[in-house]
């Protein structure tokens, strides 16, 4: 049986695309780059990642102009079937841009860029993102974000990761991650991708990659 | 072509740390005397066709403004 086809998307600004393919990799996942002027997604598709980085430069808003390109219909399209996709940072942005997840990510309340490692509390264990993890279990996962407050009304989504502790960034309810009411689409501000080697201190971000898989 | 002038601006009861950040600054410069500082944006478009103000409206609603946090103003200068 050949791996499972996983499409990693790139918009001019995408960053984080080769750590997100090497952690498809790692848990036996075939990535395949896909450019946001596409109009469908590769033959055999069966998982979407949207990763992070600056697209578009953050003009307007970030991920506003992402959202809006000929590959987001397709995106828009597999998860309307029941197709999974995972945003990762800039990629939840692009997800609460397009509609795909409710809310908007807003500017830290402190203004300020913030890159360090964080504690993430699994909130909601019945999604299929945490891999078996129970609920109040803690992943270490870094973050590396300017606009990383959520913002909208947690009773329109599933609440899949807090952070704990100090509320890093002004998140409504230090929401890290969430998922739509399906439980097909995740986004999380959060890098699974950098959290899925031993040389980089944690391997906790794996569930997120193997979710895209089952 | 008519120029269509479109502000963009937090909306009233949302956290607006930008403005809060301006506001402090100013503050530290010794303009004592502002408050309630909201940093918003301003778009202008050269529209052509009837309707400029319906069409720069629909650009807000889809594109310009995302009406969870910002509201939108649409003005046609005389």
């Amino acid at each position: 049986m050949s791996a499972t086809r996983v499409a990693v998307l790139r918009f001019p600004g995408t960053l984080d695309h080769e750590s997100a393919a090497t952690a498809v990799r790692a848990v036996g996942g075939d990535p395949v780059f896909t450019h946001h002027t596409d109009t469908a997604l590769p033959e055999g598709t069966q998982a979407v990642v949207i990763p992070g980085g600056f697209s578009y430069g953050d003009h307007l808003r970030p991920g506003a102009l992402a959202s809006r390109t000929p590959i987001m219909v397709a995106v828009k399209a597999h998860a309307a079937e029941g197709g999974k996709v995972l945003g990762i940072c800039n990629g939840f942005q692009i997800l609460c841009e397009s509609g795909m997840l409710p809310g908007v990510l807003r500017p830290n309340a402190s203004l300020a860029f913030i890159c360090r490692q964080a504690d993430l509390e699994v909130a909601d264990a019945d999604t299929p993102w945490t891999g078996g993890r129970r609920t109040g279990e803690v992943l270490s996962v870094p973050f590396k974000h300017h606009d990383g407050a959520w913002f909208g009304d947690p009773s329109d989504t599933r609440v899949v990761l807090r952070y704990t502790g100090e509320n890093p960034n002004g998140s409504i309810d230090k929401i890290a991650g969430i998922s739509n009411l399906a439980g097909n689409v995740m986004g999380l501000m959060p890098h699974p991708e950098e959290a899925c080697d031993p040389l980089l201190g944690s391997v906790d971000g794996r569930a997120l990659f193997a979710a895209l898989l089952a | 072509m008519t120029l269509v002038i479109v502000t963009v601006m937090p909306k009233k009861g949302v956290l607006d740390p930008q403005g809060q950040a301006v506001q402090r600054a100013l503050s530290h410069m010794g303009f004592g005397e502002v408050s309630g500082v909201r940093v918003g944006k301003r778009i202008e478009l050269q529209i052509d066709g009837h309707d400029p103000t319906g069409q720069a409206t629909r650009m807000c609603e889809d594109l310009l403004a995302n009406q969870l946090i910002e509201d939108f103003h649409v003005e046609v200068p005389e």
